[in-house]
């Protein structure tokens, strides 16, 4: 499709030129052209709420920092993705999601492919500087062939996303508020006996950490497929 | 003169952290002694609740020296609750995993933590009686022993992806085959661990007669003996049936089933102490005594089954006509398994069927409780864990090698001590081999490598009043 030349934004990313359409975000953008920008809750073939703040980054003439995910192009704007104080808080919404749950990656079924563990690895966490919560939370396993382990729950609202966008069922959703809120299946009842869910799976497969796997796999056998979302959300959007 | 109490805590050069008592009367002669394991764990505890496909590395964590027997025993419980037949080439694998972690874990016993005994002797100044002080009098017995242990650590990163707490034991059998390359890499490496355990073997033999004492007071008293072993009496490591020895060498019990062990084992738990006291049930606590580990496995074994060990399990039965009942022929019996180990791993090894790709079985849970035991380095280890309908663990226990001893290592220390400390003073030697003794057990108290350089020693003799009469401190 020939789109007119007027509509092409172009900006500074990290001082780099670069070019994108205006419905683009700044995490589209710096994602086509290589730069990296971390994030939890976002996922290409999703909706983006801006949950996890992950992406936040510097705009020249902003005093707030603006999710990346959420934060669409402008002409001329500049764009810092990563600075001291930009990895320190990124570096404290991490160490603060650790403490905030039950994170053992040692036994867990996401053991080396984990999008937490490798983004504490690649942002450098060593130590956890706040006290630890160590929440007493359930291991649902009533479904025939998925867990839930709330204790590896980061709240991302992924799986909520992808079962009600792609799939259909909004089986998933999030009850409570702050601090207490859990991923639920159908009205806070086990997922084993939800009459929506279709078994469809993929929810486990978004789900960044090993909170939601396949029955059976043992420590860090659960490896997650992804590529098939953006697939489905261009055949969805084709159909419309 | 009063009654007094001395303290040796923490012990040194033993895996894990404990203190020990010696209690004295009013002529200065040791009366009682307590060996108290001072740390608590919890697994049995936080597994609740927890996956039981996730139980293998969770439980491994118990140990960093001897993970591999953890992975093992749970694993083998899991195949029980899976109930299924794990692949022929999935069975091998393991048990040469089993094979290079009690190789590698024997020469830590035996060269790191008590080759400056055996070396330098038990009156040997502290400050030198550890691995660098066996480096500066016999650098090549030293070499050999860190290669030993490397050669062990070796073969479990080539088949686990690493050295400690590897993943790869799984239930239904092992997730990956055996790759050519890793295969002939291992066999390569054999020979050279075969003669290192025949060069130590033969220092070792030259060394005892130095030993005379040690021997007949280190732990030299009748019990039982309890140890896995092949349907045809054969050494084993990974599967059979439980057989218990006398110290006549008479076998008291055999072919019994290890998923029931129950019925034949109890446990007692003492209150100066963390470790449960395990004693053989038909005779009651605490003449239920027995001892586990490489003493009891080559003392209840018919044969080994390959042909080094088995002349020198043969030479190590004229040793006594009975079963070798001091336990400083622990060393012993632990050399004569390494060799076992490496000519096992060879046989192993060279069967074409270890390379088939199909080595995992895939179930759903089919029963609620499941039993695994096998032989870790330091003895019989059960794991025990009844799952519910949804696959979480609701109840486990473990027995663990050193908890077979316990009540042997305790009256060990008190027939050393009996025999070795008395007198005013304290000698640092007349300690050590209080210490020594235990050292023979190999005790796995912790279970952890993380520990680094020596541990420091600090015994103080108290009067009943609590004073300080005399303190030594080491480290």
């Amino acid at each position: 499709m020939n789109r007119p030349a007027a509509n092409i934004k172009t900006l500074k990313i990290d001082g780099r030129d670069v070019t994108a359409r205006p419905e683009e975000t700044i995490l589209e953008v710096a994602r086509q052209n290589n730069i990296f920008i971390p994030r939890l809750c976002e996922l290409k073939g999703l909706s983006t709420v801006g949950a996890c703040r992950l992406c936040l980054v510097e705009v020249k003439g902003s005093n707030r920092l603006l999710p990346a995910c959420v934060t669409r192009v402008e002409e001329g704007m500049e764009v810092t993705t990563s600075s001291e104080r930009l990895d320190g808080y990124r570096k404290a919404i991490l160490e603060l999601l650790f403490t905030e749950r039950n994170h053992i990656c040692s036994v867990c079924v996401s053991n080396a492919h984990c999008e937490l563990q490798s983004l504490a690895q690649k942002l450098g966490i060593t130590h956890v500087h706040f006290p630890y919560r160590y929440p007493v939370v359930a291991v649902d396993a009533s479904h025939e062939r998925f867990i839930v382990d709330h204790n590896r729950c980061i709240l991302c609202s992924r799986c909520v996303r992808v079962c009600e966008e792609i799939e259909g069922a909004h089986t998933w959703d999030i009850m409570g508020r702050g601090i207490d809120a859990l991923v639920i299946t159908d009205l806070n009842q086990p997922w084993g006996s939800s009459e929506s869910c279709t078994g469809c799976g993929k929810c486990v497969h978004v789900c960044p950490t090993g909170a939601l796997s396949e029955k059976g796999r043992s420590v860090a056998e659960m490896l997650k497929r992804r590529q098939f979302l953006p697939y489905l959300t261009l055949m969805r959007e084709d159909r419309e | 003169m009063e009654r007094r109490t001395i303290v040796i805590d923490p012990v040194t050069r033993i895996e894990g952290h404990a203190k020990i008592t010696l209690h004295l009367n009013e002529q200065g002669r040791v009366e009682d002694a307590h060996f108290h394991v001072t740390q608590f764990r919890g697994f049995e505890k936080f597994c609740e609740g927890r996956p039981f496909s996730e139980m293998p590395s969770l439980m491994a964590r118990i140990c960093g020296i001897c993970p591999v027997s953890h992975l093992i025993a749970s694993a083998k419980a899991c195949d029980a609750l899976l109930a299924v037949r794990i692949p022929p080439t999935a069975d091998k694998l393991r048990r040469i995993f089993g094979l290079a972690q009690v190789v590698q874990s024997h020469a830590l016993s035996l060269f790191y933590l008590s080759s400056p005994d055996l070396l330098l002797g038990m009156d040997a100044d502290p400050a030198s009686s550890n691995l660098f002080g066996v480096l500066a009098k016999n650098p090549s017995l030293a070499r050999d022993g860190i290669r030993l242990r490397q050669f062990g650590q070796q073969i479990i990163e080539r088949l686990g992806g690493k050295r400690i707490h590897p993943a790869w034991i799984v239930p239904g059998g092992v997730s990956e085959p055996l790759t050519v390359q890793n295969r002939d890499a291992i066999l390569a490496s054999l020979p050279e661990a075969l003669a290192i355990a025949e060069r130590t073997m033969e220092w070792f033999k030259g060394t005892t007669e130095q030993f005379r004492e040690e021997i007949a007071s280190f732990g030299n008293f009748p019990t039982l003996f309890m140890g896995i072993v092949k349907e045809d009496g054969g050494l084993t490591f990974y599967d059979g049936k439980i057989r218990m020895a006398n110290a006549a060498g008479d076998v008291v019990a055999d072919g019994l089933d290890p998923a029931r062990y129950a019925d034949y084992l109890g446990e007692k738990v003492e209150s100066w102490s963390y470790l449960k006291s395990t004693y053989y049930k038909p005779k009651g606590f605490p003449d239920g005594i027995y001892r586990v580990g490489p003493l009891a496995r080559v003392n209840v074994a018919d044969r080994c089954g390959t042909p080094r060990a088995d002349q020198e399990l043969a030479e190590f039965h004229e040793l006594q006509r009975t079963a070798v009942l001091s336990s400083f022929h622990y060393h012993h019996a632990r050399l004569i398994e390494i060799l076992y180990c490496v000519e096992r791993m060879q046989q192993l090894l060279t069967d074409p069927e270890i390379l088939s790709k199909h080595v995992r079985a895939f179930a759903r849970p089919n029963a609620l409780e499941g039993v695994g035991a096998a032989e870790a380095p330091r003895g019989t280890l059960f794991h025990h864990y009844k799952i519910d309908e949804q696959g979480l663990i609701r109840w486990a226990n473990l027995i663990i090698a050193t908890g077979h001893n316990n009540i042997a290592m305790n009256k060990s220390i008190l027939q050393v001590a009996k025999h070795f400390v008395h007198g005013e003073r304290l000698a640092p030697g007349m300690l050590n081999r209080v210490e020594a003794v235990i050292r023979c057990y190999d005790p796995c108290l912790s279970c952890s490598t993380h520990a680094a350089g020596q541990m420091a020693l600090q015994v103080q003799l108290l009067n009943a009043a609590g004073e300080v009469l005399d303190e030594v401190v080491r480290g």
